[in-house]
């Protein structure tokens, strides 16, 4: 038999999902449920004064209606966050409905239970709710000055200010003696995560056997178990979390909701199942968004371009409330500032500030995109400060590939890492020298359609990871992920993995990795998960977490399965172990290859348990809970080609070329649609998305014809290619894929453009680059330039 | 106030009292039980909801179900025949054309109705009409190659 | 998601419409493909107590050879004007700018009727009908009228026609020159943030604007600058001459009146002499 790992494998999700098989929460059909509808608050910033329900609870269908006073005894602890980045961060009491005060546009106010849909959504609308509506917080600078303190009990909008300076004289002598610096300011947009499935969730009780079914369109069906039961008292053995397909998380599922804690607590209460399904304008108000941050990046180098110091000062945006990990989100860039540069002098230092907006959280690539965006674009400014080609600068900066392992100034160690060569290939395939020549052609003949080159070479860390390294940033949580692997009396397999995939296609790769392992054919091996009573052990995922770490978890126990099978083996074979070879599904003795018993044979030997080895217990089946000893670092380079047309500032997307290493691949063919729809989502980023508010703190961009998520008509095609440099954390020498693209895109967007626009004397250019943006920035540019003249 | 409807779904006759308002999406889910269409929008920008009505791709959100009265409806499910997935939803799988699924119906139902009325487009044809469909996984790229891969197909790409 | 309730009635022919529409008075709303109808009752932002659907008047779906000009049903789909072999042949702006709207599902319902009698100042055909000095008729219980598309639109979704009247035929002449349509928008499938029709008819030169001000616009003085002899660059500078365009998320005035003198001129480029 063939190896199956390395090669594109068809994915085994995809039929059910092609043919309207599969089931996502809202597709479940539960006799009896009662439909949940969420009054929100219109204002970003209100005192409740009355909440009259009445009007509703006489509609036809309605069975009950509450405030957030009816439900405050409902709940044994608060909201959950479990990301407690200082010592003395501040984090105010967040109830799944606001009792007192609603803190954003879309803060739960009250909620409705109907026998049908329509029923709950039309009684919603009947529920009086008297404001007394308070001015709005919407400027992250100007909530940092405190002039209205949002949560009273805080006294102050800081929840923290987070510090990563190893040495302070170093910067500061670095600055002093540098031959050039820059000092850039960039505005990191907030983003709505739009997952195409809105959330929903669907809560079955029994209520004398006091259990729970909660069927969530999440990500974490693990940790939202947990939190279910610390935040409502239910014991957390008597729940149960199932994800079923899930439609897309890219962050915003990894969470723990307001309406997962009413559906559980109102299922309780009323002695039903309870659902909801999320609006689309519900999952723009009341789904976490990403990003939102200032970011000050200072870079000192020495006269040949060699960066001696990066200073980084954000102003992150926390919004109204801190949700499950939203303070440590921008810690997660703190440590890759530097990025693929070998820098020597490094200080960070972040604040995360409230706001009456939406809370914000992980969002793809959580923390790593705002870094790559930063240092990207600053080098660029650096080289023209210098005065030195964006790739040649990147060059003289890069680690060296000698250096690897290499103990990088944040404190992390970045495990493997060739950079030079992903440059040179990307510039190689975008055909670069003929594209600078073009570009000068297009500028000497007086064109308005300037072309423009950008270069984004990125690192970034993933499979957050290890435990320890996480209690270092007090991250409520492991790293690890757990795995069991089964060979079933007729030598079928089944893989029971704590990944939650939503997209990810982890039931094709995890089969391939252990139809390698065991010699039995893919279709052979099942892989079960997203449900807390099949899989009881995982961390979910998230953060490109899922092959490193819980891919490999999966490769350790399908280790110590044959490694059981090989004591079976040898003691029927009547061989020791250490003469038996284990090769495509058979054990057979060294040097008497007709001594030989297959894997079949063994899986139904344990099974029958006839003749055993003294004292073994019977059937094959191994765990492993791997706690990886580091992150995996991904790299590469992405070159974006645009068109500006300067008449309008429309900006045509004319070529994009993605080098990324991942180590090595399991399945190809999932690695380059991760790549794929990562870089989209990146450069939606850079030129369609922002969820706009206005001084009032209105979400202006609550539906998909405002917030503008592009088509497949927005973009050319994407050349990918790959340089694989092996992980040594893990014994497949696998790294993360699920977030690079997202992470590499959006700087090399607006460097194009920001380089196309160069003559202009243009330095920077705020996301999205709509065409408006890129006008006013151009019309600005040539009046400055009037005026001088 | 309730009308009576009646179409054919999937070649099957269907006949229901629904209230006007009933949007046809919900009215193919919660009424004829087929919850492979989804709703992923409230402003018809999304196109997760898109089904053929007399086999050209529309909204099925922005359709009220008593509109649809004398139609004849397909639907993701409509599409596989003698348990063969049709060669439009070959072609997704073949070249790996969806990640979470979930735009996967609507977009599958664009891209049929879309070669029937352009047997061989162009890349950029084909990228304009899928216009109004969103997808967030895959980047699209895949999506494309998957739909000029069905029109290259020898089988006939047809409902 | 959910539209509030409302009462529905089926017209079986246009009198019947007209008479179903004088009989439900203000708060009836007609639907015909329902594209610009439902997306705003489903936002609850329209809740009408009484719809009366058109969509299945056949009488009223055709595209005729009028001689010198070409008449069309006001049911006629975007899609049936897209791939007209008779309006590609004697007026290819409108075939080709009803294959801008939307994206293909909203063009296999959306009809140029719904598009027109609904008023809104960003959709694509309106001002393609503007430019081309179109001729509507309206059919109510007074009878039939015919109304230049010049004196149509009247105020922010607020035309002509009287609460008992139905849009049945928009009426455009052949063209026998260039014709020009600009559409500036961020994604294919969004309205345009500003738009040019522009045609030679009748020896002279039609222009029209989508999205510059509170109805669909003809650019009188750029019309009139080409009239007096101006060169395509002067007269397109004239472009949002006395309008008072929009402000939203994707445009402030001021560049909406850039971008509209820019698209004239490109669109006057393509129209030729």
């Amino acid at each position: 038999m063939t190896a199956v790992v390395g090669t594109r494998q068809l994915r085994r999700e995809d039929p059910e999902l092609l043919t309207g098989e599969a089931r996502f929460v809202d597709d479940l059909v539960v006799p009896g449920a009662l439909h949940m509808a969420v009054v929100r608050s219109p204002h970003a910033h209100a005192r409740i004064l009355s909440v009259d329900t009445s009007g509703a609870r006489a509609l036809p269908g309605v069975v009950a209606a509450f405030t957030g006073a009816d439900l405050r005894d409902e709940w044994a602890a608060a909201m959950p966050c479990a990301w407690p980045v200082t010592a003395d961060m501040k984090n105010p009491e967040h109830f799944p409905v606001a009792v007192d005060k609603a803190c954003y546009s879309g803060d739960a106010v009250a909620v409705v239970l109907a026998e049908t849909e329509s029923q709950a959504k039309d009684a919603a609308e009947s529920i009086v709710v008297d404001y007394e509506a308070m001015p709005a917080v919407v400027d992250l600078e100007d909530a940092l000055e405190d002039n209205l303190v949002i949560h009273d009990s805080l006294g102050t909008n800081v929840s923290y200010t987070w510090n990563l300076e190893p040495d302070a004289d170093a910067v500061e002598r670095a600055f002093r003696d540098a031959a050039h610096t820059v000092s850039e300011r960039y505005v990191q947009q907030r983003l709505i995560p739009s997952a195409m499935e809105p959330r929903g969730v669907c809560v079955v009780p029994q209520p004398f056997a006091g259990e729970y079914a909660v069927y969530s369109s999440t990500q974490i069906p693990h940790i939202l178990k947990i939190m279910l039961g610390l935040t409502t008292g239910v014991s957390e053995s008597k729940i149960r979390v199932v994800a079923p397909a899930v439609g897309g998380g890219f962050g915003s599922k990894l969470n723990v909701y307001a309406e997962e804690l009413l559906c559980l607590a109102l299922a309780r209460r009323m002695k039903r199942p309870v659902r909801w399904t999320e609006e689309r304008s519900e999952n723009s108000h009341a789904t976490i968004q990403g990003r939102g941050q200032i970011q000050h990046i200072d870079l000192a180098a020495d006269a040949t371009g060699k960066i001696t110091a990066v200073r980084v000062r954000l102003l992150a945006d926390m919004g109204a409330y801190l949700q499950l990990v939203t303070p440590g989100i921008p810690l997660l860039g703190a440590f890759i500032y530097p990025g693929v540069y070998d820098v020597a002098a490094y200080s960070f230092s972040c604040t995360g500030v409230f706001t009456t907006k939406t809370p914000t959280d992980a969002y793809r690539g959580a923390g790593r995109p705002e870094a790559t965006y930063a240092i990207e674009r600053a080098i660029d400014a650096l080289a023209k400060e210098v005065g030195i080609d964006p790739a040649e600068i990147r060059r003289r900066n890069f680690v060296a590939a000698s250096a690897f392992p290499y103990q990088s100034v944040g404190g992390l160690v970045f495990d493997s890492g060739d950079y030079a060569p992903a440059l040179q290939r990307a510039l190689d395939l975008v055909g670069y020298d003929n594209l600078r020549s073009e570009q000068a052609e297009r500028r000497a003949a007086g064109s308005t359609r300037q072309l423009g080159i950008g270069i984004s070479s990125y690192m970034e860390m993933c499979g957050l990871a290890p435990s320890r390294a996480l209690a270092s940033l007090n991250y409520s949580a492991g790293g690890w992920e757990a795995a069991t692997v089964r060979i079933l009396p007729t030598c079928k397999v089944q893989v029971v993995t704590g990944t939650s995939p939503h997209g990810q296609g982890h039931e094709t790769s995890w089969s391939m990795i252990v139809a390698d392992k065991l010699g039995v054919p893919v279709e052979d091996i099942e892989v079960l998960h997203s449900d807390t009573a099949i899989s009881p052990y995982g961390m979910d995922t998230y953060g490109s977490r899922s092959l490193s770490v819980g891919g490999t978890a999966v490769w350790l126990a399908t280790e110590k399965v044959i490694e059981k099978a090989r004591a079976i083996a040898a003691h029927q074979l009547e061989a020791a172990e250490e003469d038996l070879t284990f090769e495509a599904g058979t054990f057979s003795v060294k040097g008497s290859p007709d001594r030989a018993l297959p894997l079949a044979g063994v899986a139904f030997g344990a099974f029958t348990a006839h003749n055993l080895p003294d004292g073994m217990e019977p059937n094959l089946e191994a765990s492993s809970h791997f706690d990886p000893p580091n992150f995996t670092f991904p790299f590469g380079t992405h070159i974006c080609v645009v068109e500006v047309d300067e008449e309008t500032g429309a900006v045509a997307l004319l070529n994009y070329v993605a080098v990324d290493d991942c180590g090595n691949q399991v399945n190809p063919l999932i690695v380059e649609g991760q790549i794929h729809g990562g870089i989209v989502q990146g450069i939606g980023q850079a030129l369609f998305e922002e969820a706009v508010y206005d001084p009032d703190g209105n979400l202006l961009t609550s539906t998909l014809a405002d917030y503008l998520i592009p088509s497949a008509a927005e973009f050319p095609n994407i050349v990918t290619d790959y340089t694989v440099t092996p992980s040594p954390t893990n014994p497949m020498g696998v790294k993360g894929i699920g977030e690079a693209g997202t992470i590499a895109s959006t700087p090399a967007v607006i460097n194009a453009i920001v380089d196309a626009l160069s003559p202009y004397g243009i330095r920077d250019i705020d996301m999205p680059a709509s065409p408006q943006r890129v006008w006013s920035a151009i019309a600005t540019a040539r009046s400055a330039k009037e005026a001088r003249a | 106030m309730v009308m009576k409807v009646s179409m054919s779904v999937n070649g099957r006759a269907q006949d229901h009292d629904v209230e006007p308002r009933v949007l046809l999406v919900h009215y193919l889910r919660e009424v004829v039980g087929l919850t492979g269409t989804n709703v992923g929008c409230d402003t018809s920008s999304c196109g997760a909801c898109t089904v053929l009505l007399d086999g050209e791709s529309v909204k099925s959100c922005t359709l009220l179900a008593v509109q649809a009265d004398g139609a004849s409806i397909t639907t993701i499910e409509g599409l596989a025949t003698d348990g063969q997935m049709h060669p439009m939803q070959e072609a997704f799988r073949e070249n790996h054309g969806l990640q979470c699924g979930f735009c996967t119906p609507g977009m599958v139902m664009a891209a049929v109705s879309l070669l029937q009325e352009h047997p061989h487009p162009s890349e950029a044809e084909v990228r304009h009409g899928l216009e109004g469909n969103l997808c967030r996984c895959t980047g699209y790229h895949n999506i494309v190659k998957a739909v000029l891969a069905a029109a290259s197909a020898p089988a006939e790409a047809s409902a | 998601m959910i539209p509030a309730a409302f009462d529905y009635k089926r017209a079986a022919s246009a009198e019947e419409a007209i008479s179903l529409l004088s009989q439900a008075g203000d708060d009836a709303k007609i639907i015909a493909g329902g594209h610009s109808l439902l997306p705003l009752m489903k936002l609850r932002l329209a809740s009408p107590s009484v719809l009366i659907d058109v969509g299945r008047l056949q009488e009223l779906s055709y595209i005729r050879d009028g001689g010198d000009h070409v008449a069309i049903g006001a049911l006629t789909r975007h899609r049936d004007l897209e791939t007209s072999d008779l309006l590609a042949k004697d007026v290819g702006i409108l075939a080709h700018t009803a294959g801008l709207v939307g994206d293909p599902q909203v063009r296999h319902r959306g009809t140029i009727g719904g598009s027109i009698a609904h008023g809104d100042p960003a959709s694509d055909l309106p001002a393609v009908v503007l430019a081309l000095g179109g001729t509507l008729v309206a059919r109510g219980s007074g009878g039939e009228r015919e109304i230049a598309a010049t004196d149509f639109f009247r105020g922010f979704l607020e035309t002509a026609l009287e609460p008992d009247e139905l849009l049945t035929e928009i009426r455009v002449p052949k063209l026998a020159g260039g014709w020009s349509y600009q559409k500036f928008n961020r994604r294919s499938q969004d309205w345009a943030i500003v738009g040019v029709a522009a045609a030679r008819v009748n020896g002279g030169t039609g222009v029209a604007l989508v999205n510059m001000g509170q109805t669909p616009v003809r650019a009188s003085a750029v019309e009139a600058a080409l009239g007096s002899g101006a060169s395509v660059a002067d007269a397109a500078a004239k472009a949002a001459d006395g309008l008072d365009p929009p402000s939203d998320l994707n445009a402030t005035p001021e560049y909406r009146r850039h971008l509209a003198s820019v698209l004239v001129r490109r669109a006057l480029e393509e129209v030729g002499g």
